[in-house]
């Protein structure tokens, strides 16, 4: 029996599919917000190595999910690679140029004749913490707010301003969503200091410095989804294929797909449980709640975004270069092929789980940072 | 239909290009190598239970991690900058070429990146099984890595396994396995992998020579040695072999390339191949661009002719004929390709036009053009000559061409003797007293570093003008960015990939200083 897979299921298939390694992005940057507080977290030395390991036994992964959520956007929607990254180019070099420097920065830090000494490797690790996430996210967020590009025949990009990207960081909108993403990672890195780390005084540190992460990042996120919620969006009717702006979109496609709606709501509620659980209850085990909370919200938001008739890469120059699922992805046979490989991320997930759990299976302690051949 | 082309742009956009893949390749091949080498020692460590073993394997895994890291940061740029930089190549070819890099983030960074965390933290916290396989994965997974970013590098070399589609304007993908097993993707791995296999020996050879100079760390030093000499001699008689076959394959798919290689310009039959040369001006021109000429070669007689097609009366074209044409020998001129080309462009008009004037029926049937195989065969395989104006302007740079390989070929039969005498001196027990020796293979070890880069050197420069051999010149492929702005990022990326480098090799001496731990 052939099974006969449309060209448009596999368009949504690998929307999901980006979604999900983007949301595992934003869980997996609690390394970059350990990062973006290692001057401020630490009392001691030895605490900020403590933390500088906790998060460095972690970036690999950060990183190659990064790669990854690249190389398959590629794959499936070359029209969002071309489009994005060859017009709001300073934005993405300037995403790249922080990750540049934190992957040295890890094995460096420590080491004898590192011509920059320890001090410039940890202002790189605090750069890429900082502004990793933040850059991530405001760009994250134009997948709403829109950019401004055209398209020619050959579809061709053309960017529409001088600045390349440079201009999301003038919409308070991008700007909220940024700091939201950052303000997300340092809340997920302190849960997740609290529960791998096994030092009082630090624990006791991270979980005051909570409270403060945990509020601001419920500021901008609250105001990044109600501005979303009570805004237009870039409606696209693939019968014309004309794009256009309909007010109430984003709330729209969540009552329309009540499915997409629960994850957000139980993405919302897990983060905000998580995180209640650590400050009242002294719990260790948050990081888990507001970890699969982080992805679920994630997924949902990406999923508003280029699900129901909803261009996922919108343009405000010229709203018919809008980017859509349809318009933008590979062709039914390099999704299909690509769907055959994407059975084996189970497996992936399956191995990652195993030898992530055989590093953890004790908790980092001051001795161990004092032992260990291998620290950075 | 084209944006006219700031040539200043596409030069700095391809500096910019050079300059990323040239520092990844610094330490790309010792992670290819050195993985290997650290596994198969931890194998001995593991069946011996030795921890002199133990030692000697932790001494080179800290080498390796500290190449391993500069390697990471320096490839997520490559990856992104074919967007950022490249934005028109990647739209007109995404549909292939953005499969491999997929699949390289999903099973080999993941496979990489997992493994490694267990490898450098691993030692006392999961069993020495576990631990061992572990290496041997980051070992798997980085040369898988190398096989996914060169099948897709292959492709631009050898565009095979795709159809053009007139309505979305590019390149699809009708042939997962024919992209996968491209000839020139199986040669080029091979040759690859195994010139990094060859790196890495060398450079274990020659760290280990220095402690035998210092007189300090023998049993280090020697096991390392044979591990070395082994593996390295293995991976330069493969290098050997593979730098051969792709010669040849090259010779089908890229013949100007490959007689660029060779300085050839006239074609002939028993043909022979120049073993050593030196190139000179002369009077003579294809169209502006100055044919060069030998002040002095030493050939080795019908080689070439043999190489290529088996015996000595094939026939090896020389850049003349693959530009002006030869009728004798059924080579088309870059002129009629030109036409050709031009052809193929009107007729992607045409559609365009046809499909904006609502004209069902002829957007159909061009568009159905497209997919005949007698039309792809007899135009659109010239379709990337619609953007020359002059024949010449295919041939690629001679000088560096003919240098880069010459260079690159001694310097792999150098690496042979290198091995071969390391394994006899070693057997003999005389490697101690041998302190020539012993300099020579400390010396020796940027040498495979120049091969490898002036290896990708012959590769790049050699297929210009293409991004995509006969589809796509580099100056249509680049992204509509201002040069100013590339100048910059071009000025920042030197700077900070120059400072780690400084960083990365003064770190690494140290370390060699201080040698493993007791």
């Amino acid at each position: 029996m052939t099974i006969m897979i449309s060209h448009i299921f596999l368009q949504h298939y690998w929307w999901i599919i980006i979604a999900l390694l983007a949301s595992l992005l934003v869980l997996l940057m609690f390394v970059q917000g350990g990062q973006s507080m290692i001057f401020s977290l630490p009392k001691n030395n030895l605490q900020k190595t403590m933390i500088v390991n906790a998060m460095g036994r972690k970036w690999e992964f950060t990183f190659t999910t990064l790669v990854t959520f690249g190389g398959a956007f590629f794959a499936s929607f070359p029209l969002f690679y071309s489009a994005s990254f060859g017009g709001a180019y300073w934005v993405w070099i300037a995403i790249l140029f922080s990750f540049i420097i934190q992957a040295i920065a890890y094995e460096y830090r420590s080491k004898p004749a590192n011509v920059l000494g320890q001090k410039t490797f940890d202002v790189f690790l605090f750069i890429n913490g900082s502004l990793g996430p933040f850059l991530i996210g405001t760009a994250v967020a134009t997948f709403f707010t829109g950019s401004q590009f055209s398209l020619n025949e050959m579809n061709q990009v053309k960017w529409a301003t001088p600045w390349h990207g440079l201009e999301a960081l003038l919409n308070g909108r991008n700007l909220a969503l940024g700091l939201t993403v950052l303000f997300l990672a340092r809340t997920n890195s302190l849960l997740y200091i609290i529960n791998s780390v096994d030092d009082k005084e630090l624990v006791e540190s991270s979980s005051r410095k909570l409270a403060m992460n945990s509020i601001a990042f419920l500021i901008f996120f609250l105001f990044f989804v109600i501005t979303l919620l009570v805004s237009k969006g870039f409606a696209y009717d693939q019968a014309t294929g004309k794009v256009s702006m309909e007010k109430y979109k984003y709330l729209h496609n969540l009552i329309q797909m009540p499915l997409v709606l629960i994850l957000f709501l139980a993405g919302v509620v897990d983060i905000l449980y998580g995180i209640g659980i650590t400050i009242f209850k002294g719990s260790r085990k948050g990081i888990w709640y507001t970890g699969t909370g982080t992805v679920l919200t994630v997924l949902a938001l990406l999923l508003i975004a280029g699900f129901n008739g909803t261009s996922f890469y919108p343009s405000t120059f010229d709203l018919n270069s809008s980017l859509t699922i349809d318009k933008a992805s590979s062709s039914l046979f390099t999704l299909k092929t690509m769907m055959y490989v994407s059975f084996i991320v189970p497996f992936v997930i399956g191995y990652i789980w195993y030898a992530w759990k055989s590093i953890n299976n004790k908790r980092i302690t001051e001795e161990e940072m004092k032992t260990e051949e291998h620290v950075y | 239909m084209f944006e006219n082309v700031d040539l200043t742009l596409v030069d700095w956009s391809r500096a910019q290009f050079a300059l990323t893949a040239i520092y990844h390749w610094l330490f790309v091949p010792l992670t290819l190598g050195l993985s290997f080498i650290v596994a198969i020692m931890e194998t001995i460590y593991f069946k011996s239970g030795s921890e002199e073993w133990k030692r000697m394997t932790r001494f080179w895994m800290t080498l390796f991690g500290i190449n391993f890291a500069i390697g990471v940061a320096t490839g997520i740029i490559l990856e992104f900058e074919f967007g950022t930089n490249w934005s028109n190549y990647s739209w007109f070819v995404g549909d292939i070429f953005g499969a491999p890099l997929a699949i390289e983030g999903i099973l080999a960074f993941f496979l990489e990146s997992t493994f490694v965390a267990v490898m450098f933290f691993g030692w006392n916290k999961v069993s020495k099984k576990f631990h061992l396989v572990s290496t041997w994965l980051v070992a798997v997974g980085a040369n898988l890595s190398a096989l996914w970013i060169l099948v897709a590098n292959a492709w631009m070399q050898n565009p095979v396994g795709m159809v053009f589609n007139p309505e979305t304007a590019r390149n699809e993908m009708v042939s997962f396995w024919q992209v996968l097993f491209n000839e020139v993707a199986v040669s080029k791995f091979l040759h690859t992998i195994s010139s990094g296999f060859l790196l890495a020996s060398m450079f274990v050879l020659g760290i280990s020579a220095y402690y035998l100079l210092r007189k300090r760390e023998y049993f280090l030093a020697k096991r390392s040695i044979l591990i070395a000499g082994i593996f390295g001699l293995l991976s330069s008689l493969l290098v050997a072999y593979t730098g051969d076959t792709s010669a040849r394959v090259l010779s089908k798919v890229q013949p100007v390339k490959f007689a660029a290689f060779e300085a050839l310009y006239d074609g002939k039959q028993d043909a022979g191949l120049v073993a050593i040369g030196i190139l000179k001006g002369s009077d003579r021109k294809i169209g502006e661009k100055e044919v060069n000429d030998f002040a002095f070669r030493i050939e080795i007689p019908g080689f070439l002719s043999v190489m290529t097609g088996g015996d000595r009366n094939t026939f090896v074209p020389g850049i003349n004929d693959l530009v002006n044409g030869n009728a004798s020998q059924g080579i088309m001129s870059v002129s009629d390709k030109i036409v050709r080309g031009k052809k193929v462009r009107d007729l992607l008009s045409d559609y365009k036009a046809a499909r904006a004037g609502n004209d069902r029926q002829k957007a159909d049937g061009i568009s159905g053009m497209f997919r005949d195989k007698k039309f792809i065969d007899d135009y659109f395989r010239y379709f990337g000559y619609a953007f020359f104006g002059k024949p010449e302007d295919v041939v690629p740079n001679v000088k560096v061409s003919f240098y880069s390989f010459h260079l690159m070929v001694m310097l792999g039969f150098y690496f042979i003797l290198v091995f071969v005498l390391a394994l006899i001196f070693l057997y003999r027990g005389t490697l101690h007293k041998n302190r020539w020796f012993l300099w020579v293979s400390l010396c020796s070890i940027l040498l495979p570093y120049v091969a490898g880069e002036i290896g990708w050197v012959l590769a790049e420069i050699g297929r210009q003008p293409w991004i995509i051999q006969n589809l796509m010149p580099v100056s249509a492929a680049v992204s509509q960015i201002s040069s100013g702005s590339v100048i910059t990022t071009f000025i920042l990326f030197a700077v900070l990939f120059t400072v780690l480098l400084i960083a990365e090799i003064s770190i690494m001496i140290r370390q060699i200083k201080l040698g493993p731990k007791h």
